[in-house]
């Protein structure tokens, strides 16, 4: 069968970043936070985050400036839905790359 | 009629076996509640159930079993079948031994679980008490519930007695939990589960001794978080570990790997069975009159026992008749079918199911195990008792009376099963 390393007899995993593998590349929009406009950076000071609390996939980071892991980001675009101050832009895939 | 049963005036007589020296208890017992006591005596630790017809006493049993102290389980009452599945296989997942009980459209409902908890290798037993499926609606008994589930994988036992159902019910617990595949334990509805026999129901130590604590292959354990039957792929792929894993084509050849190994499990679970408490299931066949018989009645389930009756008649007749009952029919007995059907040159396949557009389950089965042998035996397939058509043993002769006079006129088409019915 060429899999023998495996013992299991039902599908079985230890949770891990990158389980299901790189689920970014699923993704056909990406965000993008406008720090001008973005509360947190605005005021300086750790606040609002309803991005990093709406994101399904746990991407979102509540640090200061608000960061999103691309890697796995599929570009919902519920982040953009949900930010009071329309800081997050959906862009799309085809026409731009993210950096 | 030869048969005779045991005459018991009292509602409980306690015995001594001499050869296994086990103390024999024996009740008076309907099939649901040998089922209910088979479960008490594997202690099960959580029951889900949904009623339905005619499985209801066995939940109501088992609900006064931990109501009433005698049983120390979680009764977990559920909104229907479906979820009563998912509990069953979710507590199983976390180490407790499970039990559920259903029939017919309960069953239907329980499919995409049933799937689910073989594919997840989880050693859940289920008593499916037989009945017939609507449109139209129907409460009684035929075995088209249990034989639709057929390729859900998990191990199907038909009982023929309620003696059987209680044995059952144990044994389906060390063979589940030794080839983590889930047992279905069949007996047909009120025919067995409303009506009351003698059963000798064995003591809890014996049971004990028999029957180990649940080892789960894995545990879910909050303390050692694992993923489980997440998305997967065909392919082996290799996992965030760095091991390579099995594809979703490799974890289906592993199920059907145990269920065919499985045999071997069952036989020699139903040894040890009899070497403890006297009564043994080392065949997965029940075999009667079949060293001389080149007439073979075949039937799983109550039928089984019932044909016993048709080939007494037949016997005083003169013919050579025997009865080959199927006990477990996943997997399917292929090499002791071939073996036992050596001598056959009719054989006569009772069904309680139709697989629309050919015949019977059991029937086309029985001829794809006897594909490329030496048995070259005429085969008849009869569908009968759906519904909970009366099937008496008279019927059971007659056909087999008319199917020989048709060999003799040479007129005998095997095409089509022939309906036992008013049409």
């Amino acid at each position: 069968m060429g899999t023998r390393s495996c013992q299991h007899i039902c599908d079985e995993s230890s949770p891990a970043i990158g389980e299901a593998g790189k689920t970014g590349e699923w993704r056909d929009s990406f965000p993008v936070i406008d720090q001008k406009k973005c509360i947190p950076a605005r005021q300086n000071k750790p606040t609002c985050f309803l991005c990093w609390l709406y994101c399904p996939d746990g991407v979102i980071s509540k640090t200061m400036p608000v960061g999103i892991d691309l890697e796995y980001c599929k570009g919902c675009g519920i982040c953009a839905r949900v930010c009071p101050a329309d800081a997050i832009t959906m862009v799309n895939e085809e026409e731009f790359r993210p950096d | 009629m030869k048969r005779s049963f045991v005459l018991i005036r009292t509602n409980q007589v306690s015995l001594i076996n001499k050869k296994t020296d086990s103390k024999a208890d024996i009740q008076i017992l309907d099939g649901n509640n040998a089922a209910a006591h088979g479960a008490k005596l594997s202690r099960i630790q959580v029951i889900a159930a949904y009623p339905i017809t005619p499985q209801t006493p066995l939940t109501e049993t088992l609900s006064e079993f931990v109501e009433g102290g005698e049983l120390t389980a979680e009764y977990i009452a559920v909104e229907g079948e479906h979820s009563a599945l998912a509990v069953c296989a979710s507590a199983s997942m976390v180490g407790a031994r499970t039990f559920t009980g259903t029939s017919s459209h309960g069953l239907a409902y329980m499919h995409e679980m049933l799937h689910w908890t073989a594919g997840a290798r989880l050693p859940v037993v289920l008593a499916c008490v037989n009945r017939a499926i609507g449109a139209p609606w129907n409460i009684l008994n035929d075995q088209q519930d249990s034989i639709s589930q057929r390729d859900t994988g998990w191990i199907q036992i038909y009982a023929r007695n309620n003696q059987e159902i209680l044995d059952s019910v144990i044994q389906a617990y060390k063979i589940a939990e030794t080839v983590y595949v889930p047992v279905m334990v069949c007996y047909d509805g009120y025919i067995l589960s409303h009506t009351e026999m003698p059963v000798d129901v064995p003591s809890q130590e014996d049971v004990d001794r028999f029957l180990p604590s649940y080892k789960p292959h894995t545990i879910l354990d909050p303390a050692n978080p694992k993923n489980y039957n997440l998305v997967t792929l065909a392919n082996p792929r290799v996992n965030a570990e760095g091991t390579l894993c099995h594809g979703y084509m490799e974890l289906r050849y592993l199920l059907q790997e145990a269920i065919r190994n499985s045999r071997e499990t069952i036989a020699r679970v139903g040894q040890e069975f009899g070497e403890q408490f006297g009564r043994s299931y080392s065949s997965m066949l029940w075999e009667d009159r079949l060293d001389d018989a080149d007439i073979v009645i075949v039937a799983m389930g109550s039928l089984a026992m019932e044909a016993l009756v048709a080939a007494d008649m037949l016997r005083e007749e003169g013919h050579k008749v025997g009865v080959l009952g199927l006990r477990v029919f996943r997997p399917f007995p292929k090499g002791d079918l071939v073996k036992a059907l050596r001598k056959s040159r009719l054989i006569l396949v009772f069904d309680k199911n139709i697989s629309y557009g050919l015949e019977g389950a059991t029937c086309s089965e029985i001829k794809s195990a006897l594909y490329g042998t030496h048995v070259n035996a005429v085969i008849r397939n009869f569908i009968v008792g759906l519904g909970g058509r009366d099937v008496k043993a008279r019927e059971l002769a007659d056909a087999v009376n008319k199917s020989l006079w048709l060999v003799k006129e040479g007129a005998l088409t095997s095409d089509y099963p022939e309906w036992i019915c008013h049409i």
